[in-house]
């Protein structure tokens, strides 16, 4: 403790509409109705818009659809690595089954995709819940390489038995009657999805999801099945999932073996990374900077992967806690040095 | 006697590797008593509580509870039929208020269906109970306490909230695991009425104690564990006599008091 003078330290204060309109309903005055909207106005109008801007280049549009379906599915990645405590590596597997979910029942029943991809991501979700039910008492890293295990094995089996096609894939399914419906719908989906997790965690079930991270054995101990709680948590992450693979494969109108990729279950974690975990918003972040980098970077080759580790590196060692979580601490609160 | 008791361990038995945890404890407890567990360290005491409430596997034995056989149940179903504990290295939720941490056992299938605490009708919010309960078990409200993160509370109030987590259920038992450790002496002196609260209210305690002086008070019947086997139960008078437990737990005491 030395008191000489010049020492100074950096103060964090809340401001003071934060203070007043964090949480209470009864909102006075139109300056903090804007201020509660205002970011959530920009993901929206930012979502909303970006296809009208991008239609002058049809590349860039399918762009757009593609961060949705990564979006989905890094939500999902979010909210079970840092809601339930599940770090789960099973992007790819989820994918895949939404995708050869909706191929399968468009192409051998016939169903329009405005049914097989709801049914796809009903019956993929509960597909994968039942096949990870019994990873669901492994915990941390245990569950992270027994999860990675999914989508490779996926991919193997439908490889060697030749089933659904083989190394050909499910070809002739029905694509989106046209590119605005695919966009607006894969939109949507995001948005809904974003702030419906959002209001999950808050509440009370989301709370019981949050004690299941926090401390298991005391949720244990309060006479709550644990095995349940992370079920019904990877039944949500799981149909995200589904959701993105069956919009895939009514996007590429193709369901292959490329949709068991490991892109699907590493890209969400480098974008949670990215954006901020324990966000929501900060996956989509996240997605919508990393994919267009990727695609910019594809005429690299595989020294694409070397930038991307690059990035990833960097904002692991210098900005940890993410995008998303450093903008909203600038939002929320201002700095100011005092003397000590 | 007579009167059947409310739980009753018979014989358990826990082996790790080679080492004997547990050999054929026998416990039995009846609905109001207080009944103190203590022991040198690594006696067993924490194993007995973790075999009895499911969270190890006993190798031999049987718990009764209820008249229920609950031997190797998993633990949620344990806590569900109103034998809860709490935990001696404390471990809330921490990102959450400490009124918080309470929904999750008020959001379990027990406290939904005996309708919240003291069973007030159809529960209200339940962060109102929970903020209630916590009143209840010495959280000033005026002071914000409650609402503080979980984060930064003071041992004294981890150990209340682990209390509360247990009372959120309105168990029938409660198993404390040391619930004096690591308080400060007017902590302690504070804590102690509590736990007579919650013996007038009809909750039954077992208690696993380091602090014997507080225990003592406390217990009508203690039981004394010393590597892994039972050698003394009786009352506080009775088992200091006991040479066994002079020797194992005492006589370190006495010779200390000499010097």
């Amino acid at each position: 403790m030395s008191g000489s003078k010049g020492d100074r330290r950096k103060e964090r204060i809340d401001r003071g509409i934060k203070v007043r309109s964090d949480s209470v309903y009864a909102i006075s005055s139109w300056k903090e109705i804007t201020y509660l909207i205002a970011p959530r106005l920009v993901l929206i109008l930012g979502l909303a818009l970006a296809p009208l801007l991008l239609s002058a280049a049809p590349y860039w549009q399918r762009v757009v659809s593609i961060i949705c379906v990564y979006s989905l599915l890094a939500i999902g990645f979010d909210f079970l690595a840092n809601y339930v405590g599940l770090v789960s590596l099973g992007g790819g597997f989820y994918v895949g089954v939404g995708a050869y979910a909706a191929a399968l029942l468009n192409t051998y029943f016939g169903l329009p995709p405005i049914i097989t991809i709801p049914m796809a991501t009903l019956l993929g979700a509960i597909i994968c819940t039942v096949l990870f039910l019994p990873c669901l008492p492994l915990r941390g890293v245990y569950f992270a390489i027994v999860s990675l295990m999914y989508p490779l094995l996926a991919a193997r089996i439908i490889e060697a038995l030749d089933i659904f096609g083989g190394t050909d894939g499910i070809l002739g399914v029905d694509g989106f009657s046209n590119v605005w419906l695919e966009q607006y719908f894969l939109i949507l989906c995001v948005l809904v999805m974003v702030f419906a997790l959002r209001r999950l965690v808050e509440e009370d079930i989301g709370l019981v999801f949050r004690g299941v991270k926090d401390n298991d054995q005391a949720v244990k101990a309060s006479g709550i099945n644990i095995n349940e709680f992370k079920a019904l948590g990877v039944f949500i992450a799981s149909a995200l999932g589904c959701l993105g693979g069956a919009c895939l494969t009514h996007m590429y109108m193709w369901a292959g073996l490329s949709q068991f990729a490991l892109d699907f279950s590493i890209i969400p974690i480098a974008a949670t990374v990215v954006g901020g975990g324990g966000t929501l918003v900060g996956p989509v972040l996240g997605c919508m900077i990393l994919v267009p980098v990727s695609e910019l970077l594809r005429d690299f080759g595989s020294l694409r992967i070397a930038v991307y580790s690059i990035v990833l590196t960097a904002f692991i060692v210098f900005k940890s806690e993410g995008i998303m979580t450093y903008a909203a601490r600038k939002y929320e609160q201002f700095e100011r040095w005092v003397e000590i | 006697m007579g009167s059947e008791p409310l739980l009753s361990v018979r014989n358990v038995s826990k082996k790790f590797g080679g080492v004997l945890a547990l050999s054929g404890v026998s416990l039995d407890v009846f609905t109001g008593d207080i009944v103190g567990i203590i022991g040198p360290n690594g006696s067993g005491k924490t194993t007995l509580v973790n075999a009895i409430t499911g969270f190890i596997q006993a190798d031999t034995g049987a718990v009764h509870f209820k008249g229920k056989d609950i031997t190797n149940w998993k633990p949620h179903k344990i806590a569900a039929l109103g034998l809860t504990r709490t935990f001696q290295v404390m471990r809330p939720y921490f990102s959450l208020p400490a009124y918080k941490n309470l929904i999750v056992p008020l959001f379990s299938p027990r406290a939904r269906k005996t309708g919240g605490w003291r069973g007030g009708g159809k529960m209200g919010s339940r962060d109102t109970v929970a903020v209630d309960i916590l009143e209840e078990i010495g959280f000033e409200r005026d002071s914000y306490v409650p609402f503080k993160m979980a984060s930064s509370l003071p041992t004294g109030y981890l150990k209340r909230l682990e209390l509360a987590r247990c009372l959120a259920l309105r168990p029938e038992i409660i198993i404390c695991d040391e619930v004096f450790s690591g308080l400060s002496m007017s902590e302690m002196a504070s804590m102690v009425p509590l736990i007579e609260k919650l013996q007038m209210e009809g909750i039954t305690l077992i208690m696993v104690e380091h602090r014997l002086r507080e225990l003592f008070r406390l217990a009508g019947r203690v039981v004394v564990l010393n590597f892994g086997c039972k050698i003394a139960e009786g009352t506080s008078e009775e088992v200091m006599e006991y040479p066994e437990v002079k020797e194992a737990y005492f006589g370190s005491e006495e010779v200390y008091d000499y010097v």
